[in-house]
């Protein structure tokens, strides 16, 4: 809630040191990845605004090129503030929530699992229908964030439930298509 | 005038909400606006952007009753988490979570919530009074604005959401950009050239914005918060019926009053909505109270003012929404690209282009309030309950409901994919402390900033000054600039430095 009372950026050098405990080394500039990734975008959004075809009819002064132009040299820019920002200490805050528990390291296999899961679901969506890769992205996805208890109980009945009624309903009540796939068809 | 014709159109908007079937979407609306509102790690704009998909079968008038009940519901559901819980996921319930926590833990639950709920209550039906008798006349204000206004005002709300929010602008502006190139992303709308879409068909129809909406709130959160899910959890605080007590009715009724007046005008400007004005009611109701020795340890006022004001907040930033087209925050950011998807544009026409949906919009959010409090005093402790799902189902639920939505867009599996890395950029974001609001304003605003920006250089002939030969636009320039050099100005001010110190103790 100290939002609008914090410094900004351009006060960097005059903030407090921060807590000791914070990782050292190559982690605590793991921030500069996103000046990277900013870098990148700009670079991206720029080299495509160059080599744009511009024979299209240009209707007024400012052509299809301009607003991307601007946004990539914009990007570079904030990329380089950014990474000024973080050598000379500033972090990024990472946000809190009501089942986020900041003292411990970031799980990452969990979240890599998840997006396996999720893209597991999306290769499946169209062969295997709706019902069945909806009830294995919910069970997967349950699954790795660490319901063990009932992996082969409980688990798979609530997907199977879950992914069942949201078809009907999506499906027959709201008019909104998602595949049925074979199962559906035998049904 | 106006207002009398206000007070017709919103009569024939009673016509259309009070529908049996319009009835029941505000219901449904409310209900799962609250109970989603009230899961923990869901705040209004993600449960706004998980329903959208809800609604694509259904007509205008009845998606947006819905919306209005979503939206109310889901701010009320987010204040039960905060006061039962004491760690509020959204921002604008983290004041409640400062009196309303202590409450509940001393067995005052029940008064804490019956406040928030009268409290959101009063906020919402003085908001959206004031809604009903300004917009109109903004509307008709904002009919004679053209594209150099415009323009001005999206640069403001560009200027505003990096720089008022956050603790650091630099990262402020890095998630706008992500925001804008997310947007530029597809055919131009002027020319029809392709822009970074390499040559994929996919990519020219450009990102929907639902799909961008529902990566960053529902798949960045849930991917951020698997990666520091906590083990164990805080328990609930059980809770019995919401009631007041006379001497409870005593302290709160005055609270309840005063804040909409705060929250009103700050939810209609682009501020982020009902952060600040949340606060500064809480500092308002602290110096004004008789027992101040109670604040911090459960004083009623401070969870009825700030409520009101967050209900009121909502309102105001409906009137920038619905007559400018400008959302102020991530759930009008959300709801205006419902409008889109229905190709109704919101702005100064909208009033007149669609008045049954406008007004019928606008009724249906006195009836949702009224459901809301009818519905949600007696079914506190059901609601209470919903806190206790088991955290891995209600996370794998979130990213279930987020592809059911990606997939519903267009029926393409690779719409999917684009979604993961939507996810995986509001994770970085999460990570990194880039705001998320600034990312979700400039895709859905960048668009239609550019094509503002290329009209008024079209009217101008080229020539720059275009941009700024109306009054109206020097004035929003004159904001935006002292917006961007207020750290600088800050200093300048005597006593700045004493007064920032005082609140950052409150």
């Amino acid at each position: 809630m100290s939002t609008p009372e914090t410094p900004p950026p351009a006060d960097a050098a005059a903030t407090p040191p921060p807590p000791a405990e914070r990782p050292t080394g190559l982690r605590a500039y793991s921030e500069l990845g996103v000046s990277a990734l900013l870098l990148a975008v700009g670079a991206l959004v720029l080299a495509d605004a160059v080599t744009m075809d511009t024979v299209a009819s240009v209707r007024g002064p400012v052509g299809p090129r301009t607003v991307p132009l601007v946004v990539g040299i914009a990007l570079l820019l904030v990329a380089v503030l950014l990474a000024v920002d973080v050598l000379r200490g500033g972090r990024g805050e990472a946000e809190g929530g009501e089942d986020i528990d900041l003292s411990e390291p970031g799980d990452w296999r969990t979240v890599a699992l998840l997006a396996g899961v999720f893209l597991a679901f999306a290769a499946l969506i169209d062969p295997l229908g709706f019902p069945l890769s909806g009830a294995l992205l919910f069970w997967g996805s349950a699954y790795a964030l660490g319901s063990r208890t009932h992996t082969l109980t409980r688990d798979p009945l609530i997907a199977a439930g879950l992914s069942v009624v949201t078809y009907v309903v999506f499906h027959t009540l709201l008019g909104v298509q998602l595949p049925g796939g074979p199962l559906m068809g035998v049904v | 005038m106006d207002v009398m014709l206000s007070a017709s159109s919103l009569i024939d908007g009673f016509g259309t909400a009070l529908t049996p079937l319009n009835l029941l979407w505000a219901a449904t609306g409310v209900l799962l606006g609250t109970a989603i509102g009230v899961l923990p790690g869901i705040g209004p704009a993600m449960a706004v952007a998980l329903l959208l998909p809800v609604t694509y079968g259904l007509d205008p008038t009845a998606a947006f009753i819905m919306f209005a009940g979503i939206y109310y519901g889901g701010m009320f559901g987010g204040s039960t988490t905060s006061i039962l819980l004491n760690t509020p996921g959204e921002s604008a319930a983290v004041i409640a979570a400062i009196e309303g926590n202590p409450m509940a833990k001393s067995g005052r639950g029940s008064q804490a919530l019956a406040a928030a709920a009268v409290g959101h209550f009063a906020g919402g039906m003085i908001g959206t009074t004031l809604l009903v008798v300004l917009a109109p006349t903004v509307a008709d204000l904002a009919v004679d604005i053209g594209a150099p206004d415009y323009f001005a005002i999206m640069v403001l709300a560009f200027i505003a959401v990096t720089s008022v929010l956050g603790s650091s602008r630099v990262r402020g502006f890095a998630s706008l950009l992500i925001g804008l190139t997310i947007g530029l992303v597809g055919l131009d709308q002027m020319t029809g050239q392709q822009r970074l879409t390499f040559g994929s068909l996919q990519l020219s129809d450009g990102i929907d914005v639902v799909i961008v909406a529902v990566g960053l709130f529902a798949i960045g959160e849930a991917l951020w918060v698997a990666a520091h899910l906590r083990r164990g959890g805080q328990g609930a605080i059980p809770v019995g019926r919401p009631w007041l007590g006379r001497d409870e009715l005593r302290r709160t009724w005055k609270p309840w009053l005063r804040g909409p007046v705060i929250g009103f005008p700050f939810g209609a400007i682009p501020a982020g909505g009902a952060e600040i004005p949340t606060f500064l009611s809480y500092i308002t109701e602290k110096r004004l109270s008789k027992n101040k020795h109670e604040f911090g340890k459960g004083a009623i006022e401070g969870v009825a003012g700030p409520e009101s004001a967050a209900s009121a907040s909502a309102a105001g930033t409906l009137v920038s929404m619905l007559t400018l087209g400008l959302p102020t925050t991530a759930v009008a950011a959300v709801m205006l690209a419902a409008f889109q998807q229905y190709g109704i544009q919101p702005g100064p026409l909208l009033f007149e282009r669609e008045p049954e949906l406008v007004w019928g919009l606008i009724a249906s959010l006195f009836v949702g309030m009224v459901m809301l409090l009818v519905l949600n005093l007696p079914l506190a402790p059901v609601w209470s309950k919903l806190l206790r799902v088991p955290r891995p189902y209600l996370y794998a639920g979130i990213l279930f409901f987020a592809a059911v939505g990606a997939y519903a867009v267009g029926g393409e599996a690779i719409d999917l994919v684009i979604l993961l890395i939507i996810g995986l950029i509001g994770l970085m974001m999460r990570r990194y402390g880039l705001p998320v609001l600034p990312a979700i304003i400039g895709v859905i605003l960048g668009p239609n900033a550019e094509q503002q920006l290329r009209r008024a250089l079209q009217i101008s002939d080229g020539h720059v000054t275009g941009l700024v030969d109306t009054p109206f636009a020097v004035t929003v320039y004159a904001i935006i600039v002292v917006l961007l050099a207020w750290p600088w100005l800050k200093r300048l001010l005597p006593g700045a430095r004493r007064r920032e110190r005082v609140e950052d103790g409150g």
